[in-house]
């Protein structure tokens, strides 16, 4: 199945609530039931209408309101389809988003260094093992180390998803300070020549200074050994996430120096509404999403195909 | 960012208050912010309409009736409301374990917090209520994650069911019944694998292990952070498999209150616990006005006095009494009061759990009033000497020069502090002359959180206002912020 089939099939399974009830606010003016096709004047009854709609698909109150007004700007007063609706919200979305899709940036720079971050239970570990194992596939070879020594079995999970990607992961004792698993990591990636060294960090809610400290800290002491590092930051966010996502953004980008974000379980939740609003309000890149919990379930973001999706358009 | 809910509400009501009485077009509008605020905070769609429409009822029958505060009718009835939906009509009781061995069942979407959840509990049902606990891990697909469960029971001293790899969850969860019922438990907890709502496959074998064990209690374990998508894992889990009760995890996290209100209103099951941090010890009871309160933006007073009470050390604070008695104020005594508010999470932190002083929070940084303040404070303290410490008229210029240069900083800055000492000290002195003990006593009293807070809804808001302005202009830290302070502080603080 091609990979739009499967975001599509996997995002209609609950984004089929945007579709109906786009359909629902069409059919509810419907003059005649009879007709091919209802249509309904685009006002301010609709408008609103709509707005509730994205702000259930977790779109927030700020950029539904301000998608919704930019339909209204070359709608207004018409009489449109349901599909004319659909097509009207994914361009717009697509428009916000078009910015925002850019893939993981490769630097000549060996080891390049990719500081994996976010809250607890966002999926860090395991789009780790996804990405590894897609840079293995393209010829990298790839350090990975465990920097979550807090969480019980956190080591243990990564170094499954390890054997799963035929790479290599440095772990510590639990417990141990992370910021010297990551010295020791990035030391050895160096001595090894590697392309990537991909560190995990344990969760952390964005407002414990305390944890975010111990963050800023793996970063200075990566920058003992290379002044640049890490060349990327990424920021794994749940799709299920509300409004709160964008606090996370906000903060560990103030922290950590977020570079590009990867928004997991794609597949069947919320209808990823929030990374229009991310979108909308941040611009940093979105490098992946994951749909699955399969190793090959992790993908580059298209704004189309997100966009028509998001509203249950037939691609 | 987006205000928080306290804010929002805090600037609507606000409005109201500057407008004497309550019209319906007053109720339409302020309602109106408090669905937006609702939303975003995360509550869902449906459920913040229907909670909107409820409020709105209340309110048009009693709004213009009363004139006396408008603002805080309206967020009585909100308070109220909210109480209402989060607590539910009838009381839950307790978890029913009784019947050993109990069986229960942790559901949730994956990385919800199922594991570290299911170990909280075990070691609260363990150290609380004294039962004997096995665990049993039904995650067969996330790697680590059996494992995880076990390190978890070694950390809390709680048994878990050995481990056999390629046992499908059905066989786990009846060898874990055998094993329970052979071994003597009072509970059994199951912990399955996380899956979405809408896999139908993995919520059919929940529903096999549901079946094949009949637990006495099935757990939703939620993301405290969840955004709309709350209602349909809400309607999912409990039409599917059945839940009898939600635990909300991350409930320290910032994004707060919207979940809870989803999840109880949608379910109408129980909110059990609530989590509150990464540790084993982090679960607590769900309060309903508590949460209520922190939605509302009354401060979470019940979590400042706790926290009061974790760092207060009750020696310092009947040592401190006896001083205030006696109208002594010197910088030894304010030294230990800045050490005391980084303690409880800098003026951030303790500013977040105040009422009314959320919305204030970005005029404050703004003025430069955060944490790096306080720490050069106690820096220029303790460059003094400690004669100077204790009598602080001691210092003329070259002291004063000899001590900002000690801290790196300069005299201006010094003779701020100074300024701050003294006016500090003047309402202490005024304090010891006025209470003569007894009143004395008690505001330390409720400084350490033993004489119960003033309810935060009766709290004067000018007189916050007033404390919080105070600290603005940096003209007096006063004693451990506003909350901490006894009312008729407040209102010394207003006539500087």
């Amino acid at each position: 199945m091609s990979f739009f089939g499967k975001l599509r099939d996997r995002l209609l399974r609950s984004s089929s609530r945007l579709d109906e009830g786009i359909g629902a606010i069409v059919d509810e003016a419907a003059p005649d039931p009879g007709a091919a096709q209802s249509r309904r004047l685009v006002d301010d009854a609709m408008l609103e209408e709509l707005e509730d709609l994205l702000i259930a698909s977790d779109m927030g109150v700020e950029t539904a309101a301000r998608v919704t007004a930019n339909i209204a700007e070359g709608c207004l007063g018409r009489r449109l389809s349901g599909r004319e609706v659909k097509e009207a919200l994914a361009t717009e979305i697509a428009r916000i988003m078009a910015g925002v899709a850019r893939p993981l940036p490769l630097y000549p720079q060996k080891p390049q260094v990719v500081l994996v971050v976010g809250v607890n239970g966002s999926g860090k570990t395991t789009t780790i093992g996804k990405l590894a194992s897609q840079f293995r596939a393209a010829g990298k070879t790839v350090v990975i180390a465990a920097c979550d020594t807090f969480r019980a079995a956190a080591v243990e999970q990564l170094q499954v998803w390890g054997t799963r990607a035929g790479v290599p992961v440095l772990t510590a004792a639990e417990g141990t300070d992370p910021a010297s698993l990551a010295y020791d990591a990035l030391a050895r990636a160096q001595r090894e020549g590697a392309d990537l060294l991909m560190i995990d960090t344990a969760g952390r809610l964005q407002n414990r200074a305390d944890l975010m400290e111990e963050l800023a800290k793996i970063v200075r002491v990566l920058r003992k050994i290379d002044p640049t590092a890490p060349h990327n930051t990424l920021l794994v966010l749940d799709a299920t996430t509300g409004q709160n996502a964008l606090a996370q953004v906000e903060i560990f980008r103030k922290v950590a120096d977020v570079s590009g974000l990867v928004m997991t379980k794609l597949d069947g939740t919320a209808r990823g509404g929030v990374l229009v609003a991310l979108a909308d309000r941040f611009g940093l890149p979105i490098h992946a999403i994951g749909v699955g919990e399969q190793i090959d379930d992790l993908a580059p973001f298209d704004p189309d195909d997100f966009a028509r999706a998001l509203v249950g358009l037939e691609n | 960012m987006f205000e928080s809910l306290s804010q929002r509400l805090g600037g609507v009501f606000d409005r109201l208050t500057k407008q004497g009485a309550l019209t319906e077009a007053d109720v339409q509008t302020a309602l109106r912010e408090v669905r937006t605020a609702l939303l975003e905070a995360d509550v869902s769609l449906p459920v913040a309409r229907d909670f909107i429409k409820a409020v709105g009822r209340k309110a048009a029958g009693q709004a213009v009736t009363r004139s006396v505060t408008p603002g805080q009718q309206v967020v009585k009835i909100v308070h109220d409301e909210l109480i209402r939906v989060l607590g539910g009509d009838d009381d839950a009781g307790a978890l029913k374990i009784d019947n050993p061995p109990a069986p229960i069942l942790m559901v949730g979407l994956q990385g919800s917090g199922k594991t570290t959840t299911t170990a909280k509990l075990a070691r609260r049902l363990k150290e609380r209520e004294g039962k004997r606990v096995l665990m049993a891990s039904l995650d067969t697909s996330r790697p680590a994650a059996m494992e995880q469960l076990a390190i978890l029971g070694q950390q809390i001293g709680v048994d878990t069911l050995p481990i056999m790899k390629g046992e499908d969850p059905v066989a786990i969860a009846r060898r874990a019944r055998t094993q329970a019922a052979m071994g003597g438990y009072d509970v059994y907890l199951l912990d399955t694998a996380g899956r979405l709502h809408i896999d139908q496959d993995l919520i059919a074998q929940a529903a096999a292990v549901r079946d094949a064990v009949n637990p006495r209690e099935t757990l939703l374990v939620v993301d405290g952070l969840t955004g709309q998508d709350a209602v349909n894992v809400a309607t999912e889990f409990d039409d599917k498999i059945g839940v009898t009760g939600v635990v909300l995890t991350r409930m320290d996290g910032d994004g707060r209150g919207g979940a809870a209100l989803s999840m109880r209103a949608i379910t109408g099951k129980p909110i059990r616990f609530v989590g509150l941090g990464e540790k084993t010890d982090a679960l607590e009871g769900f309060d309903p006005a508590r949460i209520a309160g922190r939605i509302l933006g009354m401060g979470d007073i019940v979590a400042l006095v706790e926290k009061a009470q974790e760092v207060f050390e009750a020696e310092q604070a009947e040592r401190m009494m006896r001083r205030f008695q006696k109208g002594l104020f010197n910088m030894n005594d304010l030294k230990m009061q800045l050490e005391q508010m980084m303690k409880m999470g800098g003026v951030e932190g303790l500013m977040g759990m105040l009422p009314g002083v959320g919305k204030m929070k970005t005029q404050m940084a703004e003025a430069g009033l955060d944490d790096s303040m306080l720490r050069r404070q106690v820096a220029l303290i303790n460059s003094m000497t400690r004669q100077e410490r204790a009598n602080p008229a001691l210092l003329q210029a070259s002291r004063k020069r000899r001590i900002a240069a000690g801290a790196g900083l300069e005299v201006q800055e010094l003779n701020r502090l100074l300024k701050q000492h003294r006016q500090m000290a003047d309402v202490m002195k005024k304090m010891g002359r006025q209470t003569k003990g007894g009143a004395m006593r008690a505001a330390v009293q409720q400084m350490m959180g033993k004489g119960g807070m003033p309810d935060p809804a009766q709290m004067d808001p000018a007189a916050l206002q007033a404390a919080a302005n105070a600290l603005k202009s940096g003209g007096g830290l006063p004693g451990l912020g506003g909350a901490a302070l006894p009312q008729g502080l407040s209102g010394l603080l207003r006539k500087k």
